[in-house]
């Protein structure tokens, strides 16, 4: 039943959307994302799915379609990048606070200003806190799984929220790798059908959606929203389960690699994983305890498994593809280090900003930091805890 | 175009949809459109009602108290003409699918500053895109939700908070904007004007017709606002009929790109005794400001010339 096919990430998302045919997709254009609505259109325009496409006029319409849509009954899909997302961001609270489980797949590029096409993680980042689930993948491969296992998680009675599916934009979304496919009946006995309690068109109890909440309801509801963002962990790998059993495949809510022993280690989200990856075994074979932790899940964020996962490490840096101009550090840090603060020997943590924009990281920039962590590690001064990788000056 | 088996008595005698127990205020003209608009449906249809936020939304649907008989959706100030869009898409696919059975109207809401300012840009996609919808702007001509802020459907000289009149500017500086012209450039199948006059069978007759004439709708209905005009709350009927009849808010429907006009008053009452009824253009009438009711006459006058041309065609 699996098949091996080379496609690009943005194929591969596209292709699982095809899979799932859903209801309702609305979409704009915008680099790098845009392909994944072509790839869907074309599958309309062929017949080979059964879905309303809706292209709308703007990011903001495509996210207001979709809770439209998925408030109506229907299950909607959408994707953006970047400025398409910012634009989305009143509606984002709006569809998270109405509690429908919508996907999008989210093709990680950097915000404007300047304007820039590249990947940096600044565009999801910035949308943290608005309610979704984010789920980030590091390859083609994990971007595929990642789409096939939103809905169940979203669309389950404890849960009923949102999903980001996140990639990193040209470097997994334009590049090919081969990868493994579910044949589409799998995939649709794996996902279902939506089945929502409430809808708009149901017959038999008319609802309405998005009132004007009072200060006597509003803290309520929100409270209820995070009450279900923290049962979404548990149902992320209860579907992880289910989707290892179909397909062998591992997931959890971060990877850890070569962290048993690890004394030093490098905490990230998303494709550089694979060059730290390549790091990490280098120093091994020179005897270096390297490891490293990348992220999956972002929200719900689990804390209590990573300071678990890191209570025995020494030195860790943490590494976000996003500024957040706080002035200490990017997102991802300050959380991290949030979730060790309550360990008996809590490691030694340094941040950095890394990849804005598209800016490469190496394998040697990974030894760069790993024989800073060992230093440190060894007795060395910590050094400024904030700062910058791979810039120039 | 009026219906010809209009009843008054019987349209009232049929089951409200938008029921009482809503916190508009006394003399409000949204609360008016929308239970004249919701009566042109038939009563064996199901409808989904989507709303901009403003005024009618907060003063309609607060949790947990909903005034629609109907299903309902509210999302934000600026798109409830693309909300509507994902909700009719949902519709035509569910349907599709086995997974909806029956008749399902779909009417959607704004004020003015939800329609012909930031959620201009999502009506105009509804419309192009072609969704079977009905649009609905209860036009109140300001932004009266956030305490009367100007619009771009401000008529000249209004005073708004934003466009207040002082000693240097009186009032608002520009004029409405045409959006009911700009709506149906579009050409969609259905476009209309219209507002609360005697029977109401003007405003019935456009609404069914807007409702059941398949694809995309708009009807644009000159709603009063007692705060925000500042007129005695049963002055309501008195200010739409004198719009009316002072070609300032004519009666016009465009269907299928052919304007026809819906009625044309036997003599043309002068802008004056529009304004006069109304607070917000107390000004206009002291002495030395003369000139500003001229120039709302020459606009009044040329706008009907242009619609009375366009309606001969």
């Amino acid at each position: 039943m699996n098949y091996n096919e080379r496609l690009s990430g943005n194929e591969a998302i596209a292709f699982a959307m095809k899979q799932i045919d859903p209801d309702v997709m609305a979409a704009f254009p915008i680099t790098p994302s845009t392909e994944i609505p072509q790839y869907f259109a074309q599958y309309v325009a062929n017949g080979e799915v059964n879905t309303e496409f809706v292209p709308v006029e703007s990011e903001h319409s495509s996210m207001s379609a979709c809770i439209g849509a998925e408030a109506a009954g229907a299950r909607a899909i959408t994707a953006t990048s970047s400025a398409g997302l910012a634009l989305m961001y009143e509606m984002m609270y709006v569809a998270a606070s109405c509690r429908l489980p919508i996907t999008l797949a989210c093709v990680n590029r950097a915000l404007s200003g300047p304007i820039n096409i590249n990947n940096d993680h600044s565009d999801s980042m910035g949308i943290r806190d608005a309610g979704w689930i984010q789920i980030y993948a590091e390859n083609n491969q994990e971007a595929y799984d990642n789409f096939l296992q939103a809905m169940p998680i979203g669309e389950s009675p404890e849960v009923r929220l949102p999903v980001m599916i996140c990639q990193d934009g040209f470097i997994t979304s334009h590049a090919l790798e081969n990868i493994v496919l579910l044949d589409t009946d799998s995939v649709k006995q794996f996902v279902g059908e939506y089945h929502p309690e409430h809808y708009l068109l149901k017959k038999a109890n008319p609802l309405a959606v998005g009132p004007y909440d009072l200060g006597c309801h509003y803290m309520e509801h929100k409270v209820q929203q995070a009450e279900a963002m923290k049962h979404a962990k548990a149902r992320i790998l209860e579907v992880a389960k289910q989707f290892e059993a179909l397909t062998g495949r591992k997931y959890g809510l971060f990877e850890e690699y070569q962290m048993e022993d690890a004394e030093v280690a490098v905490l990230l989200i998303g494709s550089s994983a694979g060059t730290a990856k390549a790091a990490v075994d280098q120093l091994r074979k020179a005897g270096v305890k390297a490891g490293l932790i990348k992220i999956r899940v972002f929200r719900p964020f689990p804390a209590e498994e990573l300071a678990q996962a890191l209570a025995h490490v020494k030195v860790l840096a943490i590494l976000d593809k996003a500024e957040s101009f706080s002035a200490n550090g990017g997102p991802l840090f300050s959380e991290v280090r949030g979730a060790l603060y309550d360990l008996k020997h809590r490691p030694r943590t340094v941040g950095y900003v890394y990849g804005l924009g598209g800016r490469d990281i190496t394998p040697e920039h990974f030894k760069d930091i790993y024989a800073r962590l060992t230093d440190i590690a060894n007795g060395g001064e910590l050094g400024p805890v904030y700062t910058h990788l791979g810039q120039r000056g | 175009m009026e219906e010809r088996t209009y009843h008054f008595k019987k349209t009232l005698e049929k089951k409200e949809r938008f029921v009482g127990g809503h916190r508009l205020c006394a003399g409000c003209g949204a609360g008016i459109a929308v239970r004249g608009v919701l009566r042109a449906l038939k009563e064996e249809d199901r409808a989904v009602i989507g709303n901009a936020t403003g005024c009618l939304e907060v003063s309609s649907f607060l949790y947990p108290y909903t005034a629609y008989e109907d299903s309902y959706i509210h999302t934000a100030f600026e798109c409830a003409g693309s909300t509507m869009s994902g909700v009719e898409a949902a519709y035509n696919a569910l349907k599709r699918k086995g997974k909806v059975q029956g008749e399902v109207k779909f009417i959607t809401f704004g004020g003015d500053g939800g329609t012909y300012d930031i959620g201009f840009q999502s009506l105009s996609g509804a419309m192009e895109r072609g969704h079977d919808l009905t649009y609905v702007c209860y036009d109140n001509e300001a932004y009266m939700n956030t305490g009367i802020q100007r619009s771009s459907s401000t008529p000249r000289f209004a005073k708004a908070t934003t466009s207040p009149v002082g000693t240097v500017i009186p009032g608002k500086t520009q004029n409405k904007k045409n959006l009911t012209d700009i709506i149906a450039a579009h050409n969609v199948p259905y476009v209309a004007q219209t507002t609360f006059i005697g029977n109401f069978r003007d405003l019935y007759t456009k609404a069914k017709k807007a409702i059941y004439t398949p694809g995309p709708s708009f009807l644009n209905v000159m709603s009063p606002c007692p705060r925000g005009w500042e007129y005695p709350t049963e002055k309501l009927p008195e200010i739409c009929k004198l719009a009316v009849e002072t070609c300032v808010w004519p009666l016009f429907e465009v269907i299928d790109g052919v304007w026809h006009l819906s009625y044309e008053p036997k003599q043309k009452r002068p802008v004056e005794e529009y304004l006069r009824m109304q607070g917000r253009f107390r000004h206009m009438f002291k002495p030395g400001n003369e000139w500003m009711i001229e120039a709302v006459q020459q606009n009044v006058d040329e706008n009907w010339e242009k619609l009375l041309n366009r309606c001969k065609q």
